[in-house]
């Protein structure tokens, strides 16, 4: 080997090493300015999202040291200086309650039939059928109730139709896709030996249905329901379209009413003053009720996984 | 009496299979109510005219649809940055302490808030504090916001769903963290975050209650997004409630409930086009 050539090698061995090391930094500096700006990204979002329920207990501050217990009156007349959001509270847990009354059975047997009844073919087109209807914007829910559900319900029951029974159906409608997909989930999660073994044992399809993938799905039916449940309380514009908005005690499913949500919406944009900040109070009310609501649910799914 | 099993199970069966059939029925009779009805009400001016405003239920759309383009954008344009960054950040660089759990737990407890607070929260800040007034801005920053919950978890679950072995496979060869996201995580992951970023666009067409709150609802037609416009779906809210056209708001309605099932199946489309391209061998 000559002297020229071997310099030539090592020369180039230099280079490559060189081009080796650069590209390890590179590599590094890379990777370092990555881990910085999907931090920075990632904190930034998340500090946001934080501070956005700190705003909202803050700007209710005024109305919860003004007012104190009067802000849970029941008379809701802001020219007057009276702020009392009990009727709305009440409205709210109302149409819920019907929402729910009318949803569980609807969605809990939708979801028995799909995982456990439907044939194939059946499964294939219904399953996508029910998702759809969780994209469905609630203006188009709101609306079909006032085109079809209320002038029934004023032929059958009187009034103008706009109801806590009108608003509870339109709920029911909007919130059975979420229980019934996420209750079919789990029910299609229950491993296979569990039926095999009540299916050794005798049981019939149904007594297998009842006294095993129930409860043993028990944990993601509560987190559907749940989640249906946050979902009913804190619908706003369909509710404005078929509730009625009177901030007054319904007497009868058939009288209207006003929700939390829909004292938020219908007012916000001309309120001042404490007025506003009841508003605020409204929203953090509507924040505490869903906390409770995951809360309810959080022991009811411990409960459901103990056993 | 005691009823005998075989009996029970055909009470039950009955029930419940009339429990399906009404609750499968009713969506697809809600969508084809809307689509027939709606289209009774639907020609080419219906699209090219801006509705008249006011108690006044003449007119079309154009000027909805164009702010809602608008709205769609600018959303996206904060929204997809901020949601997968911080996905990212859950799933691959957040330290596993005290602090990540309550920051996770808070994100959770933010996406089951009621839209309407977020609509508060957007009137308040935007609307009144940084002097924006109603806009499309502040109603698209309102709505980026309100999903940032969805596509932060839908991308750190996506993450999340790849395979310990692509990591592992990446790291022994040598990548870097940067490197393993960039080419082994991130095209894994892809079909899961764009089908997020299709589902919040979605989310975004369908949203009313913050929009009705922070954009100010004008009928006219909106040159820039710092003008106030009306959405949509606030358009329909407006028709039903302040006019009587409810033939027009059934005809905005089916244009709506159309393009979120077209949204739909494209988000079931890309998911699964991108999982043949990736598995057929090249």
């Amino acid at each position: 080997m000559s002297t020229a050539r071997a310099e030539r090698t090592a020369s180039l061995a230099r280079v490559s090493l060189a081009r080796l090391i650069d590209r390890a930094m590179s590599r590094r500096l890379a990777d370092r300015l990555s881990e910085l700006s999907f931090s920075v990204l990632g904190l930034f979002s998340l500090l946001l999202l934080l501070f956005i329920a700190a705003f909202i207990f803050k700007e209710a501050f005024p109305a919860f040291a003004e007012l104190k217990l009067g802000l849970f009156g029941e008379e809701w007349y802001p020219s007057r200086g009276e702020y009392g959001i009990l009727t709305m509270v009440v409205g709210s847990i109302a149409v819920t309650a019907l929402a729910l009354l009318i949803a569980l059975p609807l969605s809990l047997g939708c979801a028995i039939y799909l995982s456990e009844l439907a044939t194939p073919r059946v499964y294939r087109f219904a399953r996508p059928a029910v998702e759809l209807l969780v994209g469905i914007p609630s203006v188009v829910y709101g609306l079909v109730g006032m085109v079809l559900l209320c002038p029934l319900i004023a032929k059958f029951g009187g009034g103008s139709g706009s109801s806590v029974l009108a608003a509870g159906v339109v709920l029911a409608v909007m919130i059975l896709p979420t229980i019934a997909t996420i209750s079919e989930d789990s029910l299609r999660a229950v491993p296979r030996s569990y039926r095999e073994a009540a299916f050794a044992l005798g049981a019939t399809h149904w007594q297998m249905i009842k006294s095993v993938l129930l409860p043993a799905s028990r944990p993601g039916i509560v987190a559907a329901v749940v989640l249906g449940t946050g979902r009913a309380i804190g619908e706003t514009m369909a509710m404005l379209m078929v509730i009625g908005n009177s901030p007054i005690f319904p007497k009868s499913l058939l009288e209207p009413a006003r929700t939390l949500t829909g004292n938020i919406a219908l007012e916000i944009n001309y309120a001042t003053g404490l007025h506003a900040s009841v508003l605020f109070a409204t929203g953090a009310v509507l924040f505490l009720l869903v906390m409770l609501i995951n809360g309810i649910g959080y022991v009811l799914y411990r409960k459901g996984v103990g056993r | 009496m005691r009823i005998s099993p075989q009996v029970e199970q055909k009470l039950a069966f009955v029930f419940i299979r009339g429990m399906g059939l009404i609750a499968i029925t009713l969506p697809v009779f809600i969508a084809v109510y809307v689509l027939v009805e709606g289209l009774g009400a639907m020609n080419l001016a219906f699209f090219l005219t801006s509705p008249r405003g006011g108690i006044s239920g003449e007119g079309g759309i154009s000027s909805c649809i164009v702010a809602t383009l608008w709205l769609l954008a600018m959303t996206m344009l904060v929204l997809t940055p901020l949601g997968i960054g911080a996905g990212v950040y859950l799933a691959e660089y957040a330290p596993d302490n005290r602090l990540t759990r309550l920051i996770r737990y808070g994100v959770e407890l933010l996406a089951g808030i009621p839209s309407i607070v977020f609509g508060l929260f957007g009137f308040a800040l935007f609307v009144i504090a940084l002097r924006q007034g109603y806009s499309i801005l502040a109603g698209s920053l309102t709505l980026a916001i309100l999903l940032l919950p969805f596509l932060t978890r839908s991308t750190e679950e996506a993450l999340r769903s790849v395979p310990r072995s692509f990591r592992e496979a990446a790291f022994s060869l040598g990548a870097t963290k940067w490197q393993t996201l960039r080419h082994v995580l991130f095209p894994a992951a892809l079909p899961g975050i764009l089908t997020g970023i299709i589902l919040c666009l979605g989310g975004a067409l369908a949203e009313s209650a913050p929009l009705w709150v922070t954009m100010g609802g004008s009928h006219e037609l909106p040159h820039s997004p710092l003008e106030p416009g009306r959405a949509l779906a606030v358009h329909i809210f407006y028709l039903a409630m302040e006019t009587r056209a409810l033939d027009k708001a059934l005809a905005a309605g089916a244009v709506l409930v159309a393009l979120i099932v077209m949204l739909n199946f494209l988000a079931r489309w890309i998911s699964s086009a991108i999982r043949r391209a990736q598995w057929t061998p090249r």
